[in-house]
């Protein structure tokens, strides 16, 4: 790869309480060039307009909690979590 | 299965009969049920939603700290979810002992985590006909529906 060239990932992307009402879907394939999931959110934040910040999510990758530095790999599962409210 | 989620009502009889042994000396539940208000409005009915397949893996999580933090003998928590009518029992957790102090204290640690920790999510339906995600009480930002 050329350094002038762009890796473009594919991921699927679930939405779950209040972040699945706002985009009005449950889950997404998309096409991202973002290298991060904190990449990702800023992406997806603006495409969709959401309100809520970063610092507010927790994000899974894959079925289990990860970091928002997390490298992105193509076929990734990314779910973000906006603010629990169990119990 | 030591922490699961439900669809239908949690039938708490049926759980304590399960928790019950010769070897304890004691069981200590907690129950969380749906009220009728929430910051000063009246709340008609509660809907839970979950990531499930995390939900549960933390869960387990939680209950295996509270096993190795506190000298108990079982711990176990069901979490509901879809729609819940007032009254309804929304979580439960036992604990089993042999002594009352470490059952208090597992499963105070265990309500407490859940409910920080584990991804299921709140939405409140009020009598005036709005709704709203609820916000966990660490976290700012308005999240409420508009």
């Amino acid at each position: 790869m050329s350094p002038s060239e762009t890796l473009v990932r594919q991921v699927r992307i679930r939405y779950f309480a209040i972040l699945r009402e706002h985009a009005n879907i449950s889950c997404e394939k998309r096409e991202t060039t973002s290298t991060t999931i904190e990449e990702l959110y800023g992406e997806i934040k603006e495409d969709k307009g959401f309100d809520l910040e970063k610092e507010f999510i927790r994000v899974a990758c894959n079925g289990d909690f990860v970091d928002l530095d997390y490298s992105l790999a193509d076929g990734d599962e990314i779910v973000f979590i906006p603010p629990v409210a169990g119990g | 299965m030591s922490f699961s989620l439900s669809s239908t009502p949690i039938e708490v009889d049926f759980l304590r009969q399960g928790m019950i042994s010769q070897k304890c000396g004691g069981y200590v539940a907690f129950e969380g049920w749906v009220r009728n208000y929430n910051d000063g409005k009246a709340v008609l009915q509660l809907e839970y939603e979950a990531y499930a397949e995390l939900a549960i893996l933390e869960g387990h999580r939680i209950i295996n700290e509270a096993l190795d933090q506190f000298p108990v003998k079982d711990v176990r928590s069901i979490h509901r979810v879809g729609l819940l009518g007032l009254k309804e029992v929304a979580v439960w957790v036992g604990v089993s002992a042999i002594h009352r102090e470490e059952a208090f204290g597992a499963c105070r640690y265990v309500i407490d985590e859940i409910k920080s920790r584990v991804p299921i999510w709140k939405k409140e339906f009020f009598a005036d006909g709005s709704t709203a995600w609820t916000q966990c009480q660490n976290c700012a930002g308005d999240i409420a529906n508009k």
